[in-house]
């Protein structure tokens, strides 16, 4: 059941402003700030990085800079920086950038796969294998991400078994971690809770992260809750950057500014620097002429 | 001093949720207090017209909701947004089965409010001196006599009292509160006669952590049966404050539809939880409320434009299409 003792001593934080983030918003930034914020987030505590995505600038044209990016940021000792890469022509790309870790993306949905990569489930996972064995040739460690892990917007409801489906496959053909991610927010505490029950059956809670969306404004109750049932691996964005494609004017990503603050409160070690995140936030806001979604960077900033 | 006596204990027991909370286990129903017409018109900018707030607590009547604070019984010298008050209480619609408490800061708004109907009434104290200072010029042992004076004609007229504890997690002047404090406070109103105190995190700034100290303090002299939370969300804790008192037995939670209510302490910064982001969430445990999440969200798109203001809420925020 509940625990409100037995919460993790250390969660690592892994930083998606960059990439999801940036990926979601509307406006297209320019490489050099784009380098700013990551040299900025690096000096925050934070230990791994999502800088970019090898992804065919057709598709994303955020991301097209992502050779330069990756080349040109400081790389801090202690810091990883993975990049997204979609498939084997995207590694390769990522490798020669000097790329050291990669992530593939995964969904729990059928609809989705089909809506946004046009294949299954069934051709995405051949696809993937292709990046993990290159990976693993190559000692490149692989992060899976599985998206809809609450629900879709084009199937609503995901049964738990389908997430661990995914999940399961993922791990064993390499990833040394699987973000399960609740893509358009709608999870709630009781769709989390059985989600990482299932889950958990199946992979060791110490390979799991949680990826949850604040569209609802769910995610800190649901990131609660995972952290209660061991979970010690938590994604967000800077000032809650990346609305929501599937809601127009939607928010998106958790802040990990409030992910930061409700961590400290709760004692949990991060080695993050909530001061030093709050302003990368405030830069990046600045940059991109937007409001912040860190409801702690709106109580603290004097607007 | 008032003699520690229980006011109405059968009419207190009537108003609890029956909730039935093992040891880790989350209570099967909560009981929603909505403040939005009360605490968070009183925190909006724009003056809202009385037909508007009448219409507004008319609608939340529909939802389902058991408890509405309608309005405040305070000097308008003070609150300009509550001047109506009487006019509201006489205007709106009783809903058999739902309470309209009103807050009544001293003998004289108690009186007006019985007059007015009032069947319920609230009372707010702080578990800060400092903001029991600044807020009404007195210290909180003062303030409390002042209360008993209330608690005394309350108890004459049978009219149950809900007590309001503010700063529980933090004060805007005093920093960190001790949660010892706030056990005192809350037993010294408890046993005063309120039959329900609700701990209100006042600036926003709790996390589960110190939710769950607070609470542990408080718990130790007053019944969990008779506690509430009342979580606002300046640094977005609140549902996951909220959360956390719910794993610990408590079964009431105040919010305000659309999340109405500014946090006066932080410009631009937002304060009251919105009630259709927590229904959510009840609803997504399986945790009965009684309310219609749709009628709720559609008394929140009314009263937002009512204020020329965009909603707090995120579930609203998700559902419109802009």
């Amino acid at each position: 059941e509940f625990q409100i003792s037995g919460l993790p001593d250390y969660v690592k934080i892994v930083e998606v402003g960059p990439r999801d983030g940036l990926q979601n918003e509307k406006v297209t930034v320019p490489t050099d700030i784009k380098i700013e914020l990551i040299n900025r987030l690096s000096k925050a505590g934070l230990s791994v990085i999502e800088a970019t995505s090898f992804v065919s600038s057709k598709w994303v044209p955020q991301m097209a800079d992502h050779t330069e990016v990756m080349r040109r940021i400081e790389r801090h000792p202690g810091v990883q920086y993975p990049v997204l890469t979609p498939n084997l022509q995207g590694f390769h790309s990522a490798i020669a950038a000097g790329a050291t870790e990669v992530s593939v993306f995964g969904a729990a949905s059928e609809s989705f796969n089909k809506m946004n990569i046009n294949c299954s489930i069934e051709e995405s996972i051949e696809k993937f294998e292709e990046v993990t064995k290159s990976a693993r040739n190559m000692n490149i460690p692989v992060r899976g991400y599985v998206s809809c892990a609450l629900g879709c917007p084009y199937e609503g409801n995901i049964i738990p078994a389908k997430v661990v489906e995914v999940s399961k496959q993922l791990y064993s053909m390499g990833c040394y971690e699987i973000s399960l991610g609740d893509t358009i927010g709608v999870g709630t505490p009781g769709s989390m809770k059985r989600m990482l029950e299932a889950v958990m059956k199946e992979i060791p809670v110490s390979a799991l992260a949680v990826h949850c969306h604040d569209t609802y404004g769910q995610a800190l109750a649901n990131i609660l809750t995972a952290i209660q049932m061991g979970v010690g691996v938590v994604d967000s964005a800077v000032a809650g950057l990346g609305g929501c494609p599937y809601a127009k004017g939607a928010t998106g990503n958790v802040a990990t500014e409030d992910v930061l603050y409700m961590l400290n409160g709760l004692g949990i070690n991060t080695g993050v620097n909530l001061y030093k995140v709050m302003e990368a936030g405030n830069f990046i806001c600045t940059a991109l002429n937007k409001k912040t979604n860190s409801k702690v960077a709106q109580a603290s900033f004097n607007v | 001093m008032v003699a520690a006596k229980r006011a109405l204990p059968w009419l207190a027991a009537s108003l609890r949720p029956i909730s039935s909370t093992a040891a880790g286990s989350l209570p099967k129903q909560v009981k929603i207090v909505e403040v939005g017409p009360r605490d968070g018109l009183q925190n909006e900018k724009n003056i809202v017209p009385t037909q508007v707030k009448i219409s507004l607590i008319n609608m939340l009547s529909e939802t389902g909701l058991p408890v509405i604070e309608a309005t405040s019984f305070v000097s308008p010298k003070w609150v300009p947004q509550m001047a109506d008050h009487t006019e509201v209480l006489q205007g709106i619609q009783k809903f058999p089965g739902v309470s309209y408490p009103v807050l009544t800061p001293n003998l004289k708004g108690f009186q007006a409010a019985v007059a007015a109907g009032a069947k319920e009434v609230s009372i707010f104290g702080a578990a800060s001196e400092l903001f029991t200072k600044k807020n009404i010029n007195c210290s909180i042992e003062e303030s409390l006599q002042r209360f008993s004076e209330v608690m005394h004609a309350a108890g004459a007229a049978s009219i149950p009292v809900r007590g309001y504890v503010s700063c529980v997690l933090g004060c805007p002047y005093e920093g960190k509160i001790a949660p010892a404090k706030v056990a005192e406070v809350s037993k010294k109103m408890y046993s005063m006669g309120c039959y329900e105190i609700s701990l209100g995190d006042t600036i926003g700034v709790g996390t589960p952590g110190s939710m769950k100290e607070m609470l542990s303090a408080v718990m130790k002299e007053v019944p969990v049966g008779a506690l509430a939370v009342h979580c606002h969300d300046t640094y977005g804790q609140a549902l996951a404050n909220t959360l956390v008192a719910l794993q610990m037995g408590v079964s009431v939670v105040d919010s305000s539809v659309a999340g109405l209510g500014g946090c006066p302490y932080a410009q631009g910064a937002s304060g009251n939880v919105a009630t259709e982001d927590l229904v959510y969430m009840l609803h997504g445990l399986g945790i009965h409320t009684g309310v219609d999440l749709q009628k709720l969200m559609e008394a929140g798109v009314f009263i937002c434009k009512a204020l020329n203001r965009r909603t707090s809420s995120k579930v609203v925020q998700a559902s419109s299409r802009l």
